[in-house]
Order: C-alpha cells, then sequence, then structure tokens
C-alpha cells in the first residue's frame, strides 16, 4: 500500500517539477494585491482598465489634464448643458464589432445607474447621434464631467458583453484582449492586433492577485514576477538593495488627513485646529513610520499637478507657536501637563483603522506628540465604518483616516462629495468657508483652464487656512521591476500597469 | 451500515453547529456591516453612508437575526447556500472551484507527508536513541512549533530565492503546487514521524516482532509481516486527528501562496462580510472534516483485522 502511495507522489512531483517556470517566458507577469471581484466594472473595473482591456471616452495625460481616448474630440455648448463627443473612427472591439455611438450611450447609461462617479453628475440623458456622436445632456453646466468619463467605471465595453444591466463577458476596445479569466485572483492578455491607437510591443501578460505583501515582495525579488505593485515598506528598504529589481516609487494623489469636527466646542475655533496642526512633527512622522520623505506640506502632492500649488506657505512644525495659540484661547496646564479651560479637560478621542496597518501607528505617534502641548488623546481603532458612521450621527471627534483623490485623474468629484456645503462621511465635518464653496461651484461651471487653476488654488488655500482636516502625509507608491522590462513605469493615477508602453530589453 | 448512519447523522449536526457559530460570530463583528460589504464590492474609496444605505436596502440587512438565521437555515436544507454578496456569483459555485483547488493542495500534502513522516519515523524507531532518532526528534518538535506562515516564508527563501529551483506564489503551473503542499506536510509529518517512530519502536520490543527475527526471517520479511499493518493503525488514526492542523493550514497557506482555495476565500469572505460565503466555506471545511474522518475510519478497518470480527 505504501508503495502505490509513493508512486503516486512520485509521478505528481516529476509532472510538477517538468513544467516550465514563469517569468523565463515572455509573458510579463503583473502582481498586485487588487482581487477580481466581479466583471462588472462598478466592481472590478480598475483591474481591465490598468491592463489596458478596455478603454474610457477621455484619459488623462501625466499631469491629468483630459485627453482624447475613445472620443477623438468634445465640445461644449454655450450655455454649458451639452456635451458633443465625437468617436475616433475605425475602432473595434475584440469580438470584431465596430465601435458605435449607440454602443458607448448605451454603456454609459448603464454605468450611471450603478455606483461610482458617473451616478453623481447632474446627467438628463445620454443619447447616440448617428453613428459617430454621443450627446450628453445636463442640468446644470458641470465642468468636472470630463475627469468623470474617465473613471474606469465608465468604461466602454461592446455592446454583446451585457445581458440587460448585467455584465457577462469583458469585451473591451483596448490593445490587450482577455483571454483567460479565473475571479478573484487571475486573468491573463494577449495583445489586440486590431487595435486603432499604437501598437504595443508586449505580446503576452498575465495579472495575479496576491494579497500578502511580504509574498508580493518575494515574487518580484525570485523573479516570478516582472511587475510587482505596491509594496510594503519593509519590503521596500530591502529590495531597494537588492540588484534583482528595479524600484520606481512615485507620490500618489492618497493622503493621510485628520478629520475634525469643526463643530465641537474644543475645535471650533481655527486656531484650536492651527495648534494641533503645528505640533505635529510630519517628517519625523513619514520617516519613521511610512519610511519615505512623505511629509505633507498642503491637501495634494506634488504628482497632483493641476491641484498642488507650489506658491502656498507649507503647513509647519512649531510646537511653541502651537502652545501659544492654545493658552490665546484660554487654556491652562493642569497639574499632569494635560490643558483645562473651565473646568474641562482637552481630551479627544482619535477614531482610525487598522485596515491600512501605519494609521493606528501614526495614530500613537500623533497621540504623543499631542501630549506635548498638552492635549489629551485616546486611540480607537476599530472598524473603518465608524469614520462616516460617527459623522452622520454627529459624534466623531478626530478621525485619521487615508483618501484616496485621484479616483479619476481630477479630483473635484472626491473635494465636492467631501467638501460640500455638508461635508462628507470621509472629509469635513461641521465646516463651511464662503471662499472655498465659491470656488467649488466656480469649478462644476467653468471649463476653461487658466480660469480653473486661479479657483482650484483658492480652493486649496481656504483648506489650509481652515483646516477642516489636517494632512499628515502622501502616499507613495511603489512598483518592483524586473531588470529585463524597459520603458515600465509607475501612472500617479493608477489607471495603468504600462503593458502599452513597455518592452522586453534586447 | 450503523457507521455510515452514525457519520450521517454527524454531518447534519456539523452543518447546524458551523452555521449557528458563523452566524453568531459575524453578528459579533464590530462595524456596519453594510459598509464592509459595499467596500468589499466597490472597493474603500467610493464606499460612503449613502452606497452603505444602497446596498443594507438591497440585501434586506435591517431584518431581524432570527428572521435572516431561518431563512438560511431554509435554503440549507433545499441544498441552496445563496449567492455571495459581493461578486453576486452563486456560492456553489464559487465554492466548487476553490474545493478543487484546496483538495489539490490538501491531498498533495496529505501524500508527501506520509511519504517524509512515518518513513523516517520508521527508521528512528528501529534504532532507538541512535543520531537519526535524536535529530528527528529535535527536527520534528521544531517544524510542529513553528508557525505555518514562518515555515512558508522559510521555505519561499530557500527554495524560491536563494535556490531559484521554484515558484514563491501563484497558481499557473503544477510547480506552483510544491511549495505550500511542502509546507503544510512538513507539518503533518512532523506529527506522524513521532507517531510512527514510537508506534514502530513499540513494535519492535514486542515479543512477537523479536520471535520474528529469532526464527531467521530478514529484517525486511519481519518488517513487512510483523510490523508494517502494526504501525499503519496508529499513523492512519492519527491521521484523522491531523485534519484539523490540515483545515487550519489551508487558510494560512493559501493566502500567503496566493493559492486559489477555499480557505483564502473564506479570509476575503471574512473581511466583506460577505456572510453567505462564510457560511458555505465553513460548512463545506466542516463536511470535509467528517467526510475525512470517515475514510480513515475505513482504512483502518482495511488495515486492522482485529475490528472486523469485533
Amino acid at each position: 500500500m505504501f508503495r502505490n502511495l509513493m508512486a503516486g507522489v512520485a509521478v505528481s512531483l516529476l509532472l510538477a517539477n517538468s513544467s516550465v517556470f514563469a517569468a523565463e517566458d515572455r509573458v510579463v507577469d503583473v502582481v498586485a494585491p487588487f482581487e477580481i471581484t466581479g466583471l462588472d466594472p462598478a466592481k472590478s473595473g480598475d483591474v481591465f482598465l490598468r491592463m489596458r482591456i478596455v478603454e474610457t471616452l477621455v484619459e488623462a495625460d501625466a499631469q491629468g489634464n483630459p485627453v482624447p481616448a475613445l472620443a477623438k474630440q468634445w465640445t461644449v455648448s454655450e450655455d454649458g448643458k451639452t456635451w458633443t463627443f465625437t468617436l475616433q473612427p475605425n475602432v473595434r472591439f475584440h469580438d470584431g464589432s465596430a465601435l458605435m455611438a449607440e454602443a458607448v450611450a448605451s454603456a454609459l447609461n448603464i454605468a450611471r445607474a450603478k455606483p461610482g462617479l458617473l451616478s453623481k453628475a447632474p446627467i438628463e440623458a445620454i443619447t447616440a447621434e448617428g453613428e459617430a456622436v454621443v450627446k450628453i445632456t445636463l442640468s446644470k453646466p458641470f465642468a468636472p464631467l470630463l475627469p468623470f468619463l474617465a473613471e474606469s467605471r465608465a468604461q466602454i465595453l461592446a455592446p454583446a458583453s451585457y445581458a440587460g444591466a448585467d455584465v457577462k463577458s469583458i469585451i473591451g476596445s483596448g490593445p490587450f484582449k482577455l483571454t483567460k479569466l479565473e475571479a478573484p485572483q487571475s486573468l491573463a492578455v494577449e495583445r489586440f492586433d486590431g487595435y486603432w491607437g499604437a501598437k504595443p510591443e508586449i505580446e503576452q501578460a498575465r495579472y495575479l492577485s496576491v494579497s500578502r505583501a511580504e509574498t508580493r515582495a518575494l515574487m518580484a525579488e525570485s523573479g516570478d514576477a516582472d511587475y510587482v505593485f505596491n509594496l510594503d515598506p519593509a519590503s521596500r528598504t530591502r529590495l531597494a538593495k537588492s540588484d534583482k529589481v528595479k524600484l520606481i516609487s512615485v507620490s500618489i494623489p492618497r493622503s493621510v488627513l485628520i478629520k475634525l469636527n469643526a463643530g465641537h466646542a474644543f475645535l471650533s475655533d481655527v486656531k484650536a485646529r492651527e495648534a494641533l496642526s503645528l505640533a505635529i512633527d510630519r517628517e519625523g512622522l513619514a520617516t519613521a513610520i511610512l519610511r519615505y520623505p512623505a511629509a505633507a506640506t498642503q491637501l495634494f502632492p506634488p504628482s497632483l499637478g493641476i491641484w498642488h500649488d507650489a506658491s502656498l506657505s507649507p503647513l509647519s512644525y512649531d510646537p511653541e507657536k502651537a502652545e501659544g495659540l492654545l493658552a490665546s484661547l484660554g487654556w491652562k496646564k493642569g497639574a499632569d501637563g494635560i490643558l483645562v479651560k473651565d473646568g474641562k479637560r482637552f481630551a479627544l478621542t482619535l477614531t482610525t483603522y487598522p485596515d491600512r496597518p501605519e494609521l493606528p501607528l501614526l495614530a500613537a505617534v500623533l497621540q504623543e506628540q499631542w501630549k506635548e502641548i498638552g492635549v489629551e488623546v485616546t486611540i480607537n481603532s476599530t472598524n473603518s465604518s465608524e469614520i462616516p458612521a460617527r459623522h452622520q450621527n454627529g459624534t466623531l471627534e478626530l478621525g485619521l483616516m487615508a483618501r484616496n483623490f485621484a479616483l479619476v485623474p481630477d479630483p473635484i468629484g472626491t473635494m465636492l462629495s467631501d467638501y460640500g456645503p455638508t461635508g462628507g462621511d470621509w472629509g469635513a465635518m461641521n465646516w463651511t468657508n464662503a471662499s472655498f464653496q465659491q470656488a467649488l461651484d466656480g469649478l462644476t461651471r467653468i471649463a476653461d483652464a487658466s480660469q480653473g487653476e486661479t479657483l482650484r488654488h483658492q480652493a486649496v488655500a481656504a483648506i489650509q487656512a481652515d483646516l477642516p482636516v489636517i494632512p499628515v502625509a502622501w502616499y507613495q507608491q511603489t512598483v518592483a521591476v524586473s531588470p529585463k522590462l524597459e520603458k515600465a513605469a509607475i501612472d500617479p493615477f493608477e489607471r495603468t500597469f504600462g503593458l502599452e508602453t513597455m518592452r522586453w530589453g534586447k | 451500515m450503523r457507521m455510515i448512519l452514525n457519520r450521517l447523522l454527524q454531518a447534519v449536526l456539523v452543518a447546524f453547529t458551523v452555521g449557528l457559530l458563523t452566524f453568531i460570530m459575524i453578528r459579533l463583528l464590530p462595524g456596519d456591516v453594510a459598509y464592509r460589504i459595499a467596500a468589499g464590492r466597490y472597493g474603500y474609496d467610493v464606499v460612503d453612508s449613502a452606497a452603505a444605505a444602497k446596498v443594507a436596502a438591497e440585501l434586506d440587512l435591517n431584518r431581524p437575526a432570527i428572521e435572516a438565521f431561518g431563512l438560511w437555515l431554509y435554503d440549507l436544507v433545499r441544498l441552496d447556500l445563496g449567492t455571495s454578496l459581493v461578486s453576486g456569483e452563486p456560492v456553489w459555485d464559487e465554492l466548487v472551484m476553490q474545493l478543487g483547488h484546496t483538495l489539490q493542495l490538501a491531498v498533495s500534502a496529505i501524500l508527501l507527508s506520509l511519504l517524509i513522516g512515518p518513513l523516517l519515523g520508521i527508521l528512528a524507531g528501529l534504532n532507538r536513541g541512535g543520531f537519526l532518532d535524536r535529530g528527528l526528534m529535535l527536527v520534528s518538535t521544531a517544524l510542529r512549533a513553528l508557525p505555518q506562515f514562518v515555515v512558508g516564508l522559510g521555505l519561499i527563501v530557500i527554495f524560491g530565492l536563494m535556490l531559484n529551483l521554484l515558484p514563491t506564489a501563484g497558481h499557473a503551473h503544477g510547480s506552483h503546487l510544491v511549495l505550500p503542499a511542502f509546507t503544510l506536510a512538513l507539518g503533518l509529518a512532523a506529527v506522524s514521524a513521532q507517531v510512527a517512530r514510537d508506534a514502530m519502536a513499540e513494535v519492535a520490543q514486542s515479543q512477537f516482532y523479536r520471535f520474528a527475527r529469532t526464527k531467521g526471517l530478514p529484517e525486511w520479511q519481519v518488517f513487512r509481516r510483523h510490523g508494517l499493518r502494526n504501525v499503519a493503525v496508529p499513523i492512519v488514526t492519527y491521521l484523522g486527528v491531523q485534519f484539523i492542523y490540515l483545515v487550519e493550514g489551508v487558510v494560512v497557506v493559501e493566502t500567503l501562496f496566493a493559492w486559489p482555495g477555499i480557505g483564502h476565500a473564506l479570509v476575503h469572505a471574512i473581511f466583506g462580510r460577505d456572510v453567505p460565503v462564510i457560511q458555505g466555506a465553513a460548512l463545506v471545511m466542516g463536511l470535509m472534516f467528517v467526510v475525512l474522518n470517515a475514510a480513515v475510519d475505513g482504512f483502518c478497518y482495511i488495515i486492522d483485522p482485529r475490528r472486523r470480527d469485533a
């Protein structure tokens, strides 16, 4: 009996060893943490877009400005309520069918009925005009429509992909077509020879979702993966010393923020919020915990070119000034070093969540730094849903969170939902500022580039002055790339892994 | 016959208990279920109160707990595990695919462990106190004490990085199976080696074994006729106990090696509060335990003729 078992094991081992190992072939192995939770673009549309299987009407350039993709050009009517998009000619989907205006309108109408930014735009109708023109009618002028159309959830699939509003297969028009899908973990693509645009040099690629950061780093180091997305700080430090991989980093429009309840008695005066901000040693915090120089000097990092204002005076570290500000508000140090006013201690609860493992660590350091100026903070590291929940019931005091501003290349959509007149779950709480609202309102109406820049700077300056949230750090995205791959890059807007531009070294 | 009936009853009890326990535990987890499901579906970055409210309304999450549990039981009786709250696919379809991967991993691990553990154990047992015996004791104790996570990482570093012999993680080729199966097998082998060693040592001391030697049979024949069956019974019986280790092991090992099995799915389902998938996966793992134990009983029945008479 044992002999039979042994023979079985031996055969299976032999079979296993005879197969060819990955990464020696000419297939680009991409590894990232994102699971493919479903075919619906509302769920994992970003993976299909990053692998360049699907496309959107509008793309973004390196600064985040809208550029043509499936839409060759667009015009907007004088009243700003009608947008007309002319489609690229000779575009074919992977099933061979031609891109028609009817299909685009139908795909967008299905997308806007599901969660995603498009559902938040004031769209009245999306219709096809003939074969190559799509018309979008709005109930009021809305300049951010272009970045909204660039969201992965607004991807255009072939009519054969849909069964009613459900997506049953991914038939896109991108430079790569899907050849195999094993949800939730992997997919494979090959170059689509009928692509309308510039043809990529890479012929085949695979995507694998690996949730553990240690495993991803080891896959990069062993050469099993050629493009590894999202490395943890410890692995990054280790891989930086290795000659087996190249590391590429960019700061991305995802910021660590402290959300403050501006309606709270202790925090309603802007001087109190400024004091909390001045007490934070951002550089020390970022280097010690995030392990890269990522101290935030304002809400948006420089990689978000159109929203970063280089002329804005940076958020600084000055605990003495912080103490002075709090003293001017009538706070006096008690026996234990904690500030007291009218018999009340300056004690607050900081709510955070461990989904991003660095957040509770950052919270602990903040707790220490605030104690220096006499502010006592209790950390409540709980479920991430508690921040929106406590925002809604008004009990939140301080919240430490990470916010992604680049769901689309222009964060105006996120700004509207987070910092609108009534605040937002992941943004301001009990805060209003007339100059900010005016700027945001202008941005939804005015499409002119230079006027837009002035308004964006006005909005960012208002947040910097009023601090409805305190920016702490900017995240940095790091990828590990095989030295065999040339022209590999990292997109700060996380729209592509760059398969369409990379190539194998000679 | 009676044994099969007993096992069936056991399976039904396991199904009910697993269902009830997972149900209660999910209810006790902190945080708002609707938020977690919405985050699992659409990603953290688009989840706000509006999206969560939409999910809660769509899935009728606010109905009383007892009613929800009753519905689940009713569906279970009809062999319907429902659909995943995150992916929208039928839970049964997802489980069948994942179970295939997990069984592949688990069976390979068991076979590998049987190849390593008992062999070394028997050799050690035949030479009690020898170099092999003492070395095996040390290594098997160390392996059993180390978490699988550490063993797995160690194997990746040795075979994936230093020797560059095997791929580190993934599931595209057959070779991807080797390291995760080996990780699980080492833990299993550590125990079965000890069991085999003790059993062999005891058998080797017994009068019948010594008599067989005395009458001049070659060592191999003595072992084959008088040792093998006697040693095999405790090893196979212990295997049944070790399945618990296997069930907990697949959860860790699958996550570490990105193996698309049921343990990996369970972890993600818990994060996304995907209740039907959690219940389905726990149920299948519970039943797998019952089936494997039944198989062990059957196996022992074949090996040990004394049981047949009883």
